[in-house]
């Protein structure tokens, strides 16, 4: 195997449905070629391990967001966007176009990243600091910092942020 | 005939992958995987995943718009 030694760590810093699938996609999908694959979940991200996941977009300050829709592409300025129940619609929307496509779901997604053995890191002082405990994570995971990051960052050979 | 067929149709990046790991762990060694896909990306996808994984992309073909790949388990 020509990778057997590479290894990849991704740090996970946002937590936002369109967001989440870069660091699962990219994590499970290392862990498939045979790449040990670390994520260290910090701020925004840290809610992805959360046992009910309950992710949204949002169109607001996103320009690049348009949705397919009656043959072509549609965006939302951004004064729409402020109007309560918009993001909640855009959810929605994206959800079922996800589930459309065959693109698999968040959940799958970090299912498949536990069967995979990727190493899931929450961060301790996200959790301190928005008050989370490890009882509001999945089972399997670990609580470190920034040295125990580090530490796996300087063994792996691809370090992504996210 | 490969020893076992994985229907990824409809599926997307990147389950295909996904499921063609978790199927071929349950191919002997020397054995074929034959995957059905949909996703046009699965072309190189599978390319660059037998690389990566040592596993030999035997064959790979498109018919109607469906991808068909097979794979030989050598990988250790």
């Amino acid at each position: 195997m020509s990778n057997e030694q590479k290894s990849m760590s991704i740090i996970v810093t946002k937590g936002s449905l369109d967001w989440a699938y870069p660091p699962f996609i990219l994590a499970t999908t290392a862990a498939a070629m045979g790449l040990p694959v670390t994520m260290f979940f910090t701020f925004y991200g840290l809610p992805l391990l959360f046992k009910k996941l309950d992710l949204q977009v949002t169109a607001a300050g996103n320009p690049a967001m348009k949705m397919p829709m009656m043959g072509g592409h549609m965006g939302l300025p951004n004064l729409v966007t402020a109007i309560p129940g918009v993001d909640a619609a855009c959810s929605v929307m994206m959800k079922n176009l996800i589930k459309k496509k065959g693109v698999a779901s968040i959940d799958d997604l970090r299912e498949a990243a536990v069967d995979l053995e990727v190493r899931m890191i929450g961060c301790q002082m996200t959790m301190d600091l928005f008050e989370y405990g490890q009882e509001d994570m999945i089972d399997g995971i670990e609580i470190g910092g920034a040295a125990t990051y580090i530490e796996c960052a300087t063994q792996a050979d691809i370090n992504l942020f996210i | 005939m490969a020893d076992q067929t994985l229907d990824a149709k409809g599926l997307n990046c990147p389950l295909p992958i996904l499921k063609a790991r978790k199927a071929l762990k349950e191919v002997p060694a020397g054995g074929t995987l034959e995957i059905l896909a949909t996703d046009p990306g699965s072309v190189a996808d599978f390319e660059a995943f037998c690389r990566q994984t040592g596993n030999e992309l035997v064959e790979h073909s498109v018919d109607d718009k469906i991808y068909r790949f097979l794979i030989k388990h050598t990988a250790s």
